[in-house]
């Protein structure tokens, strides 16, 4: 056993190091850095680690799946064989917590607002003008060609100009200064229930390391999103806006989420069919009759929510509630079409859309990507296809993409035709070694791979950025598929107090 | 509040209450069927009928009621949708449809309810264990009460968890009732003779009523006194004075909060002063299954009407 509880972690043995055929570079561990040395926000937590019973932490592992299962903050997953069988998951939890200090949070979080900015700057001007068109920075196609952009927003105005009321930002480490932006989640972005429930479980299961430690609160988030959305009433009103979150129902796999924010914004959790327009607004039905919506948080996609304006067999909307949108009597958030934004063939095009609204560098990098699409990079891929990642440009949650350092010859042969049938289709991007987090396995602590996904708040009073946010963690030796789909688990994150 | 959250909380609680009346109704078929041999086929007929479950059970198993598939059936049948495990899973489906109007501790003692009998009837349970997962069930049901009682706020959503309990427990009473009323019936033949005495105990026992039942009216138990005491007694939670009272109050909590008269509240003043304006003689000279039979229709249309009323669906 090479990683016991009670010893410290020595540096990793070479089968845990993460294939990094390009660079060759170093794997970066969060807590031991690049040489076992231990790093300073780990400091405090070490302490209580290195005098922790072994056997203590197993037993709060197992304790914590049992907590998870009372709160009922499972998943469904969609089993097509077999009706009967379980349907109802949970997301792995890990004890070990994942930690960064106030100055490297402060610094990313200035990268993030600076990025939000422009994702709604962005989305304002494309929606509008298209001076990003005009000047030449952006290619129209990428607009006219995708399924994202929705023509039914143009010259529409949200109040206060928010589009993005919510996103995720999805950050990976390589190095102590080195983060990247994987991705931005600018729809309906998931997950932060997950960060709500990890750290009430920490605080229950360990409350000692919270006095050991001055860990920022993320607690506050409910409230926050509730105040984030009030200011994003449609019209001036005397009274308190009336607020509801809107949830495909009980058999979507992110319900619980649903119900458990409506539960703690203390609003209204409703589906399609408990609305309809009334009087030009969009109304919910109570035992007392039909109550007007001011702010929508909807949970379901563009696609479904207005059956008249888009999908017309979709029965999780409601008929007609783009017209009133259009009207200026509710607000929705996101706002539709917002997921132009995170298409990760505009992805590419971040760090120009960056420059162009806010007129500085980007603070945050992309990860490098080429775009299929054009020839250069397309015979730069086909040649380098065994060192790179190819993703699916609309593709989500971790499913069809090529993970080449790992994959079998026949795979990457397999793959090559795809890319070549379908160029436009594709990203590549270089494999980076994501950092490591020590995790608990049946042998011990290992370091296993992470990403993070901050959640941030947008109002017309500005950026709000819960410090922390979710970290997903690979849970297979080596893997750095994080989705929870695919086998990933999920960490409490800490960001410490100056 | 939404209608939607209305009929949530509604059906929550008729499913909660229904599945610990079937476990004590299974409590007492089981003890007749130990304690007299003879009468065994026709005892776990009137259990099932008395359960909800009897036209659903011949449907699928055939006229021929067997002791084990009887059991079966209202335990942990997949086919029969009142079978205990079933309900389980219906009481906590419609919990997560109402989960923003429930405290913390009322949805987890729901949803570990619903856990541990999953456990619990995951297979066939042997005659050696039954005893203790009955208990179990009547337990994990007085948990929720309890959590209801103990934290929820007494506004609209706990008026309609009440109306569905209380409606429900009515229902399953009166079936009671239903099932059984010619054993209550005065006949000089049976009069005293151990097999009434046997039924009569079954009744009392099947609303977890024995020992209430006693300490009223002493050690015998006569017809009469037991029909008294399951309609009309008021210090009797699982009467139907007591369970129509107690909606009566419900639907005038919901009432006095809003503005408008509602049908509902008509069809359940009716209700009260038909079951509580009469003496237990004036209600067998009339004719005792008339009056049950009545009460059930009543009860049933008052559960349609408050959906209506309500807005449950549209």
């Amino acid at each position: 056993m090479r990683f016991s509880v009670t010893s410290r972690l020595p540096a990793f043995p070479l089968a845990d190091r993460m294939i990094d055929l390009k660079n060759n570079a170093q794997l970066f561990d969060e807590m031991w850095g690049h040489d076992s040395t231990l790093r300073d926000a780990y400091a405090n937590f070490n302490n209580w680690l290195e005098v922790e019973e072994p056997a203590r932490l197993r037993k709060k592992q197992t304790e914590a799946e049992r907590l998870f299962r009372l709160s009922g903050i499972t998943f469904n997953v969609y089993s097509k064989d077999d009706k009967e069988k379980e349907t109802e998951r949970l997301i792995p939890f890990d004890i070990i917590p994942r930690i960064i200090s106030a100055r490297e949070w402060s610094r990313l979080s200035t990268g993030i607002e600076q990025r939000v900015r422009a994702i709604n700057a962005f989305l304002h001007d494309i929606y509008h003008r298209q001076e990003i068109v005009r000047s030449g920075r952006l290619p129209i196609e990428l607009l006219t060609h995708n399924e994202a952009f929705l023509p039914k927003m143009i010259g529409v105005s949200p109040p206060g100009s928010v589009y993005t009321h919510i996103v995720g930002i999805d950050l990976i480490r390589t190095g102590p200064d080195e983060f990247f932006v994987l991705e931005d989640n600018a729809r309906t972005p998931s997950g932060v229930s997950y960060m709500l429930e990890n750290r009430a479980t920490m605080l229950h299961m360990f409350p000692e390391l919270f006095s050991q430690n001055r860990v920022q609160t993320v607690l506050n988030y409910p409230r926050q999103l509730y105040r984030s959305l009030a200011k994003c009433t449609p019209a001036q009103t005397d009274n308190q806006p009336t607020v509801a979150v809107l949830t495909p129902g009980t058999y979507n796999s992110a319900y619980y989420e649903h119900s458990f924010l409506a539960d703690k914004m203390g609003v209204e959790l409703v589906e399609g069919h408990d609305l309809r327009v009334v009087n030009g607004r969009v109304a919910m039905r109570t035992t007392r009759g039909y109550k007007a919506i001011d702010v929508l948080y909807r949970r379901v996609d563009d696609d479904f929510i207005d059956p008249l304006n888009f999908c017309s067999d979709s029965t999780l909307g409601v008929a007609g509630i783009l017209d009133v949108y259009r009207a200026g009597g509710i607000t929705i958030a996101n706002a539709p079409g917002t997921g132009i934004a995170d298409d990760k063939a505009i992805y590419s095009y971040m760090p120009e859309i960056i420059e162009f609204y806010t007129g500085e560098k980007p603070l945050l990098k992309n990860v490098p990507t080429w775009r299929c699409n054009e020839p250069e990079s397309l015979s730069y891929v086909l040649e380098n296809l065994a060192d790179l990642v190819v993703k699916e440009v609309h593709g989500s949650g971790g499913y069809g993409m090529l993970i080449g350092p790992t994959s079998s010859k026949r795979e990457l042969a397999h793959f090559r035709k795809k890319l070549k049938a379908n160029p436009g289709k594709y990203i590549a991007q270089p494999m980076l070694s994501l950092s490591t987090v020590p995790t608990f396995t049946r042998a011990g602590l290992a370091p296993r791979h992470v990403d993070l996904r901050p959640f941030v708040l947008v109002s017309p009073r500005g950026v709000d950025i819960t410090p922390g946010g979710l970290t997903r963690v690979a849970l297979k030796k080596g893997s750095v598929v994080v989705n929870s789909s695919q086998g990933g688990g999920t960490k409490d994150t800490w960001v410490l107090e100056d | 509040m939404l209608g939607k959250t209305a009929g949530g909380l509604f059906w929550m609680f008729r499913y909660l209450e229904r599945s610990e009346n079937t476990a004590r109704l299974i409590e007492a078929g089981q003890h007749i069927a130990l304690t007299q041999p003879a009468s065994f086929g026709d005892e776990w007929a009137s259990v099932l009928k008395s359960a909800g479950s009897y036209a659903s059970y011949v449907n699928h198993h055939g006229e021929d009621i067997l002791h084990d598939r009887a059991i079966g059936w209202m335990l942990r049948s997949r086919d029969n949708p009142f079978s205990i495990l079933n309900m389980a899973a219906a009481a906590r489906e419609n919990a997560k449809l109402v989960r923003t109007a429930l405290t913390r501790e009322v949805w987890e003692a729901v949803n570990e309810n619903w856990l541990t009998l999953r456990d619990a009837l995951a297979r066939k349970v042997s005659e050696r264990d039954l005893p203790d997962v009955l208990a179990l069930i009547r337990q994990r049901s007085a948990y929720v009460r309890g959590a209801l009682n103990g934290t929820m706020l007494r506004n609209e959503i706990y008026d309609f968890a009440r109306i569905g309990t209380f409606l429900e427990r009515a229902d399953n009473t009166a079936r009671i009732l239903d099932v059984k009323y010619y054993v209550l019936l005065p006949s000089v033949v049976s009069v005293g003779t151990s097999i009434d005495n046997v039924q009569w105990q079954t009744i009392l026992r099947s609303v977890s009523a024995e020992g209430g039942f006693h300490m009223t009216y002493g050690r015998d138990a006569r017809p009469r006194e037991i029909a008294q005491f399951l309609i009309l007694d008021k210090r009797m939670p699982r009467s139907l004075s007591f369970c129509v009272h107690k909606l009566q109050e419900n639907f005038y909590y919901l009432y006095t909060g809003s503005e408008s008269h509602l049908l509902c509240h008509d069809l359940c003043d009716q209700l009260e002063s038909h079951t509580t304006s009469r003496t237990i003689d004036e209600i067998f000279d009339s004719g005792l299954h008339e009056f049950i039979t009545n009460f059930l229709q009543s009860l049933n249309k008052l559960g349609s009407q408050t959906e209506i009323d309500y807005r449950f669906h549209n």
